[in-house]
């Protein structure tokens, strides 16, 4: 995972926040333009709108949803 | 596209707003103070909402003079009063502990199972509902985000700016074409709706009054910036999942793309702002102002009860069960 600027922040549960960031780049090194001051990354695999976080994993059992 | 246009004062409900609206054309000066007796909850609901209005842009046949006259706000003083002990008067309280106040508030949040008009909208409401269902929400969606905006300066620094930070998003990143205001009335438009804030209030029954009461209470009044931010984190955090079910009814019934991708981007959008707002925000000002830390529950709670209200006013006007 590759963070070119800003700051983040690792939220229990549930996504990653990315400030200030032009693209993201998610592992597969594919790049994804970013349009918004804050963007949050899927960490529980499941979301459907991939690389970002739809909240799906509030509809996840505790033990499913990332640490 | 007529959302620029001056909203125009409601029908009266009852003695206290036909009165009140008749002085604020005439002469707010001369505006009584007192509730008279007979006026119901709906007659003060509306009242409130209107004087509240004049706070944000007004009416086309009021004088923005009333917006600081004393007598309206003794009036409003005094509605507002009622509305807030009503609602503390609801609140159970929930336990927390400062250390974990963030995960508590998510959970607590999280945990809410009140009754849920998306799950309806998703595979069961017909077009005719989903458009009475934009029609109420249009009191909210046309001004989003504005009540909180109130709040801003009454926070200490890292609440506030992480307040900015969210507001800033909601109001198109410096795009005005990104506004979601804009975004819900170009798709009112393109529903064949009219774009002008509160065209549609006079069939909205007192929940939607109330809960829009609710937010411009909690924002106007600095004493509750605590319920203020408490509530926009519940409305974050259970926005996002609703979101897509109603993005999936919508598509289900064919509806404009506009309305679709006004959900569709709040399922993303939402999904950054509720964790702005449990952990930057709400979090921020608990521990640099622990006294508020009960009343951001308070306004967390309220935020879902209104919901769960508004959810059985209109599942139970269309003869579902909540």
């Amino acid at each position: 995972m590759t963070v070119a600027t800003g700051d983040s922040l690792v939220c229990p549960g549930g996504p990653l926040l990315l400030r200030g960031c032009g693209t993201y780049t998610d592992e597969d090194g594919f790049e994804y333009p970013v349009d918004r001051p804050v963007v949050a990354v899927c960490r529980c695999g499941f979301s459907n709108r991939l690389p970002w976080c739809d909240s799906t994993h509030k509809r996840l059992p505790p033990d499913k949803r990332p640490d | 596209m007529s959302a620029t246009r001056a909203t125009a004062l409601p029908g009266p409900r009852g003695p206290l707003s036909e009165q009140v609206m008749g002085a604020l054309r005439r002469d707010p000066a001369r505006l009584t103070p007192t509730r008279p007796p007979g006026a119901t909850e709906e007659d003060a609901a509306l009242t409130l909402w209107v004087l509240h209005e004049l706070s944000y842009r007004g009416f086309g046949d009021v004088s923005p003079e009333a917006e600081w006259e004393p007598s309206v706000l003794a009036l409003r003083r005094h509605l507002q009063r009622d509305l807030e002990a009503r609602l503390r008067s609801r609140w159970p309280g929930h336990e927390f502990s400062t250390e974990t106040f963030a995960d508590d508030l998510m959970a607590f949040i999280e945990a809410d199972d009140g009754p849920s008009v998306a799950s309806y909208v998703h595979t069961q409401a017909t077009v005719e509902q989903v458009l009475e269902l934009l029609r109420w929400r249009s009191i909210y969606h046309l001004r989003e985000a504005d009540p909180s905006t109130w709040t801003l300066p009454r926070l200490t620094n890292a609440p506030k700016a992480a307040l900015a930070e969210l507001q800033y998003d909601e109001y198109g990143s410096g795009r005005p074409d990104r506004l979601h205001a804009h975004l819900f009335a170009q798709a009112m438009e393109a529903l064949g709706l009219s774009t002008r804030h509160g065209d549609y209030l006079d069939e909205c029954p007192l929940e939607v009054l109330e809960m829009n009461n609710v937010m411009t209470l909690f924002g106007l009044d600095g004493r509750l910036r605590g319920a203020s931010m408490g509530h926009l984190a519940a409305f974050e955090v259970t926005s996002s999942v609703p979101s897509s079910r109603l993005v999936q009814g919508l598509t289900r019934l064919g509806m404009a793309p506009e309305i679709i991708e006004y959900y569709a981007e709040h399922v993303v959008a939402d999904s950054v702002h509720d964790q702005i707002a449990v952990r930057l925000i709400c979090a921020a000002l608990a521990a640099d102002e622990p006294d508020q830390a009960e009343d951001i529950f308070f306004g967390a709670f309220t935020c879902l009860d209104q919901e769960a209200r508004f959810a059985r006013a209109i599942l139970g006007r269309w003869g579902v069960a909540a």
